[in-house]
């Protein structure tokens, strides 16, 4: 079964065209993130799939039905939000409550869902607090633990991470892989990192300018990029883009090299000056100046010694170039 | 304060510009009731004196309780005062909460249109108001002070609050609504609270005209059951004579109450906007 399906879906505010024409399916237990620069549509898009914003045309179907004049309320869905939108007049116990007293649930079926998401997510200890006592991450986990005693067809994340220093970032983030894991739910999440898109998604969908540039797995998009924007947002640091290249490019076109894959090597097709270092311990980031002025970034594994203003030659293995024509699209038979 | 930053010659300059603010604006307070207790004789010697054994009297207090229906009037002028902020608190939410959550058609014009109400006085419509009140039969009733007051308020009202409930985040309301709670209650339960701080200012600025107005009380309930207290207070001012006594007194009195409900309205000021519902 297909826990989301999309057709032909456009959003429009007066006469800004917001989402344009987007297919997609979600599957049913998938993890499927959307990423994109900001301003490209994305939390639209959520907000449509949600039923906050009404869709301008085509349909959105969940779990089979199609919801295009459904409320919120029952699409079979929850959602967590960026700025956690706890009720602050609620305690935490309440706020998981509230959407479940609203179904009117018996008391005792509320009680026992709150309780194993209150367990679920260690909040035992703050269930009588209210969300003005609360850290920023034990806030979130209240809004996801909002989220589950719903018990949704499909879950929608709204960048729940963004709000949240970077150590607190990957511990979340990892919980909600984990809880991907023990619930088996679908999950859309909405996120401009492609960090945290790379590391949960079971399927990326790119969007830029409410387009969807490409869907695939993480691997498949990092390996197989369709364009050059899919290309350089995915990944870091970034892929470099030559337009003065050593092989053989299209006219006007681009030679795609991931950072790993250049090598510092006496002889190598490109030259260029050391302008920055950056050392992080695990692996040292070169910032390159070429002969042609073009600024290039390698990355080479554990600690390097080369100096800043230092003279450097790199080399790269043919099968791990990219082309791209004057139109930004993958150029596949390369060399 | 920080230590840091701390400047004493600063401090006193602040406090003493503050403690000079203070003394002016209380003053004329301060004189009149200082004088409400005393004979008419010493208010005339000594205006400024502090009451003594000599001239301490309750004269004044006892005129204005014997006189009229003071307890009434008090009644009157509360009723009038704290219906028509109920009305145009709650009608001035509602419309400013339309305005800034709601896309429509006209939006714009209607909170233009809505805002008119500021650049035009209300008074200038007094003798179609008197009409309107005389044909529906609200002359010499309360309702008739009420709804002219919410009236003159809820302009003011939307347009300060429109903006503070623009600032609401939209996350809260839309979390609101995934959990199935109505539009009525995503108003009364998310969104008043986050702006009470706004809605005490409204009540604040409107309080105080109503309280003291003399205007529409005069025109349109003038009669001895709905006489409003600064009406009431008119009658011991006279052509010819006046009796400053009862006059003092009464005045003092009227600051009680209005002082009680800035008591009230204040503290939501200070506490501001309930943080830890967003960030």
């Amino acid at each position: 079964m297909t826990a989301l399906t999309l057709t032909n879906l456009c959003k429009s505010f007066g006469s800004v065209e917001v989402l344009k024409n987007i297919n997609l399916t979600v599957e049913d237990g998938e993890f499927v993130v959307f990423v994109g620069p900001s301003g490209c549509g994305k939390s639209t898009l959520l907000r449509v799939i949600a039923g906050l914003e009404d869709a301008s045309s085509g349909t959105v179907d969940i779990g089979g039905t199609v919801v295009n004049t459904v409320p919120p309320a029952k699409r079979g869905i929850a959602m967590v939000f960026q700025s956690y939108a706890l009720y602050p007049h609620l305690s935490v116990r309440d706020n998981m409550a509230l959407g479940l007293k609203q179904e009117k649930q018996p008391k005792s079926v509320i009680d026992e869902r709150v309780g194993k998401a209150i367990e679920m997510l260690d909040l035992g200890a703050y269930v009588d607090r209210q969300p003005a006592d609360l850290s920023g991450g034990q806030r979130q986990r209240v809004a996801i633990g909002r989220a589950i005693v719903r018990e949704p067809k499909l879950f929608l994340f709204d960048e729940p991470l963004s709000n949240l220093d970077a150590a607190l970032r990957m511990n979340t983030r990892i919980e909600i892989a984990e809880l991907h894991r023990t619930l088996s739910a679908s999950m859309i999440y909405v996120t401009h990192d492609q960090t945290e898109a790379m590391t949960l998604a079971d399927k990326i969908v790119v969007l830029r300018d409410g387009r969807v540039e490409q869907v695939g797995s993480p691997m498949e998009l990092y390996n197989n990029p369709a364009n050059q924007f899919v290309a350089g947002f995915l990944g870091s640091p970034a892929m470099n883009f030559l337009k003065k290249a050593p092989l053989n490019i299209p006219k006007d076109g681009a030679l795609g090299l991931r950072p790993e894959h250049l090598r510092p090597t006496k002889g190598g097709r490109i030259k260029g000056a050391v302008t920055h270092v950056e050392r992080l311990g695990g692996d040292t980031n070169l910032l390159v100046a070429t002969e042609g002025q073009e600024a290039l970034t390698v990355r080479i594994f554990g600690q390097d010694d080369t100096r800043v203003g230092a003279e450097i030659e790199l080399d790269f293995d043919d099968s791990a170039a990219f082309l791209f024509d004057a139109q930004q699209q993958r150029v596949r038979c390369a060399t | 304060m920080n230590v840091a930053r701390q400047n004493r010659l600063n401090t006193f300059a602040a406090h003493g510009a503050l403690i000079l603010y203070t003394v002016i604006a209380l003053f004329p307070v301060f004189v009149i009731v200082i004088n409400s207790f005393k004979t008419r004789k010493a208010i005339f010697r000594e205006p400024l004196a502090l009451p003594h054994a000599d001239s301490f009297s309750l004269i004044g207090y006892e005129t204005v309780l014997k006189q009229g229906d003071f307890v009434l009037y008090f009644q009157n002028s509360m009723i009038v005062t704290v219906g028509s902020l109920f009305f145009i608190l709650l009608f001035g939410a509602m419309a400013a909460f339309a305005l800034a959550e709601y896309r429509f058609k006209g939006n714009t014009l209607m909170g233009l249109y809505l805002a008119l109400g500021i650049m035009i006085p209300i008074r200038i419509g007094t003798v179609a108001i008197l009409e309107m009140m005389v044909q529906t039969g609200l002359v010499n009733t309360l309702w008739a002070l009420i709804l002219v007051y919410t009236a003159q308020g809820l302009p003011l009202a939307v347009f300060i609050l429109s903006e503070f409930m623009r600032q609401v985040s939209d996350d809260l309301k839309n979390a609101g609504r995934i959990d199935g709670l109505s539009e009525y209650r995503i108003f009364f339960r998310l969104v008043l609270p986050l702006v009470r701080p706004a809605m005490a200012t409204v009540a604040v600025f409107n309080m105080i005209p109503i309280w003291n107005d003399l205007w529409f009380p005069l025109i349109l309930a003038p009669s001895e059951e709905v006489k409003t207290l600064t009406l009431g207070s008119q009658v011991f001012i006279g052509q010819f004579v006046t009796d400053w006594n009862a006059v003092l007194s009464a005045l003092s009195l009227a600051i009680l109450p209005v002082m009680a409900l800035y008591v009230v309205f204040s503290r939501q000021l200070i506490r501001g906007i309930t943080s830890g519902a967003v960030k």
